[in-house]
C-alpha cells in the first residue's frame, strides 16, 4: 500500500482522455477503475476528484456527455471524446512524450562523455 | 479559446441550477451503485461493500462541493451570495433601508443637480477655439466699470494695440423681421467682420463674413443661429442665398452657425449681421454701443493687455478731450465676462448641496452604526459557526454597496429630473441670456462627479459597520447582556456625528436666513412708484416711417389716446426705457452758469410723455410735471430725480436752474420739477441721478408703454397689442407683462429669489435630517441606559429628574452644535457677502432666530425619547437582563 503514488496534477486529464479514446464512451466509475487497472494498481485515485476533472474537460469542450445504461443496468452518464478532445489528446501526448524523453535523458546513467 | 469557453460555461453556471445539482447527485448515485455491485461480486458483505465504495469516492458531500466549485466561479459566487443575502437583510428591515436609501438619494440628487449647473456654467469649456486666450474689452467710465466702446474708439483701439492678435466688436440688437404674418421683433447681434474668426468658430453651413464685409459699402449679409435655422427655415440647406428683410432692408443669408455655438453676452441672437457703421451713433465718438472681444497674442497676459489698452485710452483722451474725457479701458478674461456674475451664486449653491449631502451621509452612517450594534449577536453567532472575519467584512461591505447603489441610482434619476425642473423655473428671458446652460444634463463630467460621490459614500458606509467588527468583541457578543465599553464608544462617536450634523444644519439655516432677508430687502426696496395695477409693454416702430420728430410725436399721441380710451384703462404713459431695467442710455450734461472744464457729468436720461409720472404713481416733490404741448418749438425743460438734485445742487434749489448737453453753443434746459427716486435700474443697485426730458422734445422710435388699469392688468395685454397693431401693423410689440411680474422676474430679484429658495430648501432638509439624527442618538442612548434608568428609579429618582437627565444630554449636543455652527456660519456668511443685500454677515436677528429654531426642534426631537425614559418601569427594566 505504501508505494502507491498519488495522481499528479494535470496528468489526470490526459489519463481520462486516453482512457476514453481507448475504450469509447464510458461512465465516470468505469474511467476511474480503468485508470487504476492500467496503472497496475500503482496509482491511488480518489474517485471523487475525477468528477471535477471531467466537468473541466466538458467545459473546455474536449468531451461530451450523455445519459445511458451501464452493462449491469445502472443509469450512468457516459463521456465520449469530441473532435477537439481528440486533437487535445494528440497534442498532450506529444508534449508528455517529449517531457519524459527529456527527463529520461537526465536520469539515464551517464555514458561516455562523447 | 478553450479557456474562454470554460469561463463562459462557468459564468453561466453562476445561476443556481437545481437540475444540474440533481443530475450530479444521480451520477454519483450511479457511480456508487456500480462500485457496490462490483464489490459484492468480489465477495464483500453489503455493508462493507458500501463503506468501501464511499471511502474510495472520498465522501459524497465533499465531491459535490468540489464539483460545484468547478462548475461556478467561487469568488463571484460568494459575491452573488453576499448580494442576495444583503438584499434579504435590507428587505427584512425595510424601514431602515427606505430611510437610508432615501436620505442618500436626496443628498446625491441635490449635489449632482447643482453640480450639473456648475459644470455647464463654470467647468465646460466655452465653445470657442482655445477659449483661455479670449478676453472681453471695455471702456470704463465712473458710472460703469465695464461700459461700451464707441465705434471710432474701437477702430483706434484695433489699430493701435500691440497685445491682441485680433480685436472685434459686437452689439446685442433687435431687428424688425418681415414675415408672412407681418412685422415681428427678432433678436440679433451686429458684429465686426472678424468676430467669428477671433472666437475660432466656423459656420456649420455656408461661409463666415469676409474681411471688410462690415464696411458700409459692402452688400448686406446675415448669418443665422442654428436655432433660427431650425425654427424659421425648417433646417433646410437651401437657406443659403435666400433673402431676409431686417429693419426694412434685404439681407442675404450666407451661413448657419454651429449648433453648439453660443455667445451669452449677445444672446439670444437669431440673426448675426456685420456692423455697417453708419447712422449718427456709429460715427460719433461719444456714442457708446459696442463691446469688444479679443484674442491675446501668445505670451501676453491680461495685465499686459490692460496696461496697453489703458495707455491707448489715455492717448485718445488727450487727442479727443470732448468725447473721451474719463474714458478708461478694461480687459477681462472672456469666461469672467460670460459667467462672472453667476459664479458666486453657483458656488454658494454647490456648497449648500454639499453640506446637505454631508448631513445625509452622516445620518446614514449613524443609522448603520445603530444597526450593526443591534446585530452583534448575529455576527458573533456567524463567526462562531466558522465565518472568517474577511467573509464577515465582505458581507458588510456588500450591504453598504447595495445601499449606495440603490441610493445612487435613485439619486441620479431624481437629479436628472431636478436639473430639468430647475432650468424650467428660470424665466425664459434670463435663460436665453445664460446660453451656456443649454448643454445641461447628465454628461461624462456630471456622471463622474456622481460616481466619485457614490464611491466616497460606498467607502464610508462599507467601513462604518466594520469598525464594530474587532475580534475580541465578536466573542463578547455571545455573552448574555454584555454592555461593555463598546456601547459607550459608539455613543460618543454617534454624539460627535450629531454635533457635526447640527452645526452643518445651522450653517445652512443661517445662509438661507440671510439670503431670504436679502430677497425681502430687494423686493421691498424703495422703487418710487406704485407697481400694482400697472401693465408694461415694449413697442418698436420702424425707423423708416417714424424717424422724424413729428412722425414719432404723432405716433406717441395716437398710442396714448387710443389706449387711454380702452375700457379699464385709467392712464397711459410712455418712456424711452421702462423702470427696473438698466441704468444705461446715459447722457452728459453741464450746469449753465457754473464754471465748466469739459468734465462729463454722466447720468441716465429718460424721455417720457406728459402722463408718465402720473401713470406710474411717482411722487412729485417740487415743481410741476411736463405738459403735452412742450415740444421742440417751446423752451427745453427737464425734471430731475432726488438723487440728481442732491448730488449736483446740494443746499441749492434746483428749480429754475439751467442745464445743457455738451453742445456748442449750449442749449439751455430748465429744471421744472423734482421727483422722488424711481428705480430705473436693477433693484439691488442704488438709484443714480436721473434726468427726465419730455418725449416730445427728444423723440425716439422705441416706446416703453406703461398703463394703469382699474383692475388686475393681465387681462389688458391682448387688447394693448391689438390696439397698437391697428395703428400700424408694421409696429412690433414685445414682452407685455404686469409691472409686478417685471419686478419679480427682473434679474436682480430672480437671482436673490432663486438662491434664497434653493438654499432655503437645502436648509429645511438639513434641519429635518439633523433632527432625525439627534432623535436617533438620544433614542439609542435611552435604550442602552434602560437598566441604569431602572436602577436610578429603583433608588428613588423621580420621573421628572430622569426626563431631565435625557434632555440634558440632548441639550449638550444641541448647544455644542449651535455653538460650532455659529462660528462656521459667520465664516460662510463672509464668503457669500457678495450675494447679500441690505443684510450684514453678522446679522443678530437671523443668527438668534436660527439658533432658536434649531434649539426648539432639537428639544422636540429629544422630548419623545426622554418621555419614554421617564416611563420606564424599574421592575421590568431590571428584569430584562
Amino acid at each position: 500500500m505504501g508505494d502507491k503514488t498519488d495522481v499528479w496534477q494535470g496528468t489526470l486529464a490526459l489519463m481520462v482522455l486516453k482512457t476514453i479514446e481507448a475504450l469509447g464512451p464510458l461512465h465516470g466509475y468505469g474511467i476511474a477503475r480503468r485508470i487504476e487497472q492500467t496503472s497496475g494498481n500503482l496509482l491511488s485515485l480518489n474517485y471523487g476528484t475525477l468528477y471535477p476533472a471531467l466537468l473541466k474537460l466538458e467545459q473546455e469542450g474536449s468531451i461530451s456527455s450523455e445519459w445511458g445504461v451501464s452493462e449491469n443496468n445502472r443509469r450512468a452518464k457516459f463521456y465520449k471524446l469530441t473532435r477537439a478532445g481528440r486533437k487535445q489528446l494528440e497534442k498532450e501526448t506529444r508534449n508528455w512524450e517529449q517531457t519524459t524523453a527529456i527527463l529520461a535523458r537526465f536520469l539515464a546513467p551517464s555514458g561516455d562523455p562523447a | 479559446m478553450k479557456l474562454l469557453r470554460a469561463w463562459f460555461s462557468r459564468l453561466s453556471g453562476m445561476w443556481p441550477d437545481e437540475r444540474r445539482e440533481r443530475e450530479f447527485a444521480d451520477e454519483i448515485e450511479g457511480h456508487l451503485q456500480m462500485h457496490i455491485d462490483d464489490n459484492l461480486r468480489s465477495g464483500m458483505t453489503p455493508e462493507h461493500a458500501r463503506r468501501e465504495a464511499l471511502l474510495k469516492l472520498g465522501g459524497i458531500e465533499s465531491t459535490k462541493e468540489a464539483y460545484r466549485e468547478r462548475s461556478t466561479v467561487p469568488f463571484l459566487d460568494h459575491l452573488l451570495q453576499d448580494v442576495r443575502f444583503a438584499i434579504r437583510q435590507l428587505r427584512k428591515s425595510l424601514g431602515f433601508t427606505c430611510i437610508a436609501v432615501f436620505m442618500l438619494a436626496l443628498g446625491i440628487c441635490a449635489s449632482v443637480a447643482i453640480f450639473a449647473f456648475v459644470d455647464a456654467a463654470l467647468i465646460k469649456p466655452l465653445p470657442y477655439r482655445n477659449s483661455t486666450g479670449l478676453v472681453g474689452v471695455f471702456e470704463t467710465v465712473p458710472m460703469f466699470p465695464r461700459s461700451n466702446l464707441s465705434y471710432p474708439d474701437y477702430i483706434d483701439w484695433k489699430k493701435l494695440n500691440k497685445v491682441f492678435s485680433s480685436l472685434d466688436a459686437y452689439q446685442r440688437t433687435g431687428f424688425m423681421l418681415n414675415t408672412a404674418t407681418g412685422a415681428q421683433p427678432a433678436r440679433g447681434a451686429r458684429v465686426s467682420d472678424g468676430f467669428f474668426r477671433t472666437l475660432g468658430v466656423t459656420p456649420l453651413l455656408g461661409r463666415d463674413f469676409y474681411a471688410g464685409e462690415d464696411l458700409p459699402a459692402a452688400p448686406r449679409t446675415v448669418l443665422l443661429s442654428y436655432a433660427a435655422w431650425q425654427q424659421r427655415y425648417g433646417g433646410k440647406p437651401d437657406v443659403l442665398g435666400r433673402t431676409v428683410t431686417l429693419d426694412g432692408a434685404p439681407n442675404t443669408i450666407i451661413g448657419v452657425l454651429p449648433r453648439e455655438f453660443h455667445f451669452a453676452p449677445a444672446e439670444p441672437a437669431e440673426f448675426w449681421t456685420p456692423i455697417h457703421a453708419a447712422g449718427s451713433c456709429d460715427l460719433r465718438r461719444s456714442c457708446h454701443g459696442l463691446y469688444g472681444v479679443a484674442r491675446l497674442k501668445d505670451g501676453v497676459s491680461v495685465q499686459t493687455a490692460l496696461a496697453n489698452m489703458k495707455s491707448i485710452a489715455k492717448q485718445l483722451e488727450q487727442q479727443y478731450p470732448d468725447s473721451n474725457r474719463d474714458q478708461g479701458a478694461a480687459v477681462a478674461p472672456l469666461t469672467e465676462v460670460i459667467v462672472g456674475d453667476i459664479r458666486p451664486i453657483l458656488l454658494v449653491l454647490l456648497t449648500g448641496a454639499g453640506l446637505l449631502l454631508l448631513i445625509a451621509s452622516v445620518n446614514v452612517a449613524s443609522l448603520l452604526l445603530v444597526r450593526s450594534e443591534g446585530r452583534r449577536r448575529e455576527i458573533a453567532v456567524r463567526s462562531a459557526l466558522g465565518a472568517s472575519p474577511a467573509r464577515l467584512i465582505s458581507q458588510f461591505v456588500t450591504e453598504g454597496l447595495v445601499l449606495v447603489a440603490a441610493g445612487s441610482a435613485l439619486g441620479l434619476t431624481l437629479a436628472s429630473w431636478t436639473m430639468q425642473l430647475l432650468a424650467m423655473l428660470i424665466p425664459e428671458d434670463i435663460l436665453a441670456r445664460m446660453s451656456f446652460l443649454h448643454g445641461l444634463g447628465l454628461n461624462v463630467r456630471v456622471l463622474s462627479f456622481a460616481g466619485a460621490v457614490s464611491l466616497l459614500a460606498a467607502v464610508l458606509f462599507s467601513f462604518t459597520p466594520t469598525l464594530r467588527l474587532s475580534l475580541p468583541e465578536m466573542r463578547e457578543g455571545l455573552a448574555e447582556g454584555s454592555r461593555g465599553s463598546a456601547g459607550n464608544t459608539w455613543r460618543r462617536l454617534g454624539s460627535e456625528l450629531v454635533v457635526l450634523e447640527l452645526a452643518t444644519a445651522m450653517v445652512l439655516l443661517v445662509g438661507a436666513g440671510l439670503l431670504g432677508k436679502s430677497l425681502y430687502r430687494v423686493l421691498h426696496v424703495q422703487i418710487g412708484f406704485q407697481p400694482d395695477h400697472l401693465v408694461t409693454m415694449q413697442i418698436a416702430a420702424p425707423r423708416s416711417t417714424y424717424a422724424k420728430d413729428e412722425q414719432a410725436i404723432a405716433l406717441e399721441r395716437q398710442v396714448v389716446s387710443r389706449i387711454a380710451s380702452l375700457p379699464g384703462v385709467k392712464s397711459v404713459g410712455i418712456t424711452s426705457d421702462l423702470p427696473v431695467g438698466g441704468n444705461g442710455d446715459t447722457m452728459w450734461f453741464r450746469v449753465l452758469g457754473r464754471p465748466w472744464h469739459g468734465e462729463h457729468n454722466e447720468v441716465p436720461e429718460r424721455n417720457v410723455s406728459s402722463g408718465y409720472f402720473i401713470t406710474l404713481g411717482a411722487k412729485l416733490l417740487r415743481g410741476r410735471y411736463f405738459n403735452e404741448a412742450e415740444d421742440t418749438s417751446k423752451p427745453h425743460v427737464a425734471i430731475v430725480n432726488e438723487a440728481l438734485a442732491g448730488q449736483y445742487f446740494p443746499g441749492e434749489d434746483p428749480l429754475g436752474k439751467q442745464l445743457s448737453y455738451l453742445s456748442v453753443p449750449p442749449v439751455p434746459i430748465e429744471i421744472v420739477g423734482i421727483v422722488e427716486n424711481i428705480k430705473e435700474g436693477p433693484l439691488d443697485i442704488p438709484t443714480p441721478p436721473v434726468l427726465y426730458i419730455p418725449f416730445n422734445q427728444n423723440t425716439g422710435t422705441y416706446l416703453g408703454l406703461v398703463v394703469r388699469a382699474s383692475q388686475a392688468g393681465q387681462s389688458l395685454l391682448p387688447a394693448l397689442a391689438a390696439t397698437i397693431h391697428k395703428i400700424d401693423p408694421g409696429i412690433a410689440t414685445r414682452d407685455g407683462v404686469t409691472m409686478s411680474d417685471r419686478i419679480n422676474d427682473s434679474p436682480s430679484a430672480y437671482i436673490h429669489r432663486s438662491s434664497a429658495w434653493l438654499v432655503g430648501g437645502f436648509a429645511f432638509l438639513a434641519l429635518l435630517l439633523s433632527i432625525v439624527g439627534l432623535y436617533g442618538v438620544v433614542a439609542y442612548s435611552v435604550s442602552q441606559r434602560t437598566r441604569e434608568i431602572g436602577v436610578r428609579m429603583a433608588l428613588g429618582a423621580e420621573r421628572g429628574s430622569v426626563c431631565r437627565l435625557i434632555l440634558k444630554e440632548a441639550g449638550w449636543l444641541t448647544s455644542a452644535g449651535v455653538a460650532i455652527g455659529l462660528g462656521c456660519s459667520v465664516a460662510v456668511a463672509n464668503l457669500m457677502r457678495g450675494l447679500l443685500f441690505g443684510v450684514g454677515t453678522w446679522d443678530m436677528p437671523t443668527l438668534a432666530a436660527v439658533a432658536i429654531v434649531l434649539g426648539i426642534s432639537a428639544l422636540l426631537a429629544s422630548y419623545i425619547p426622554a418621555r419614554r425614559a421617564a416611563s420606564v418601569n424599574p421592575v421590568e427594566a431590571l428584569r430584562i437582563e
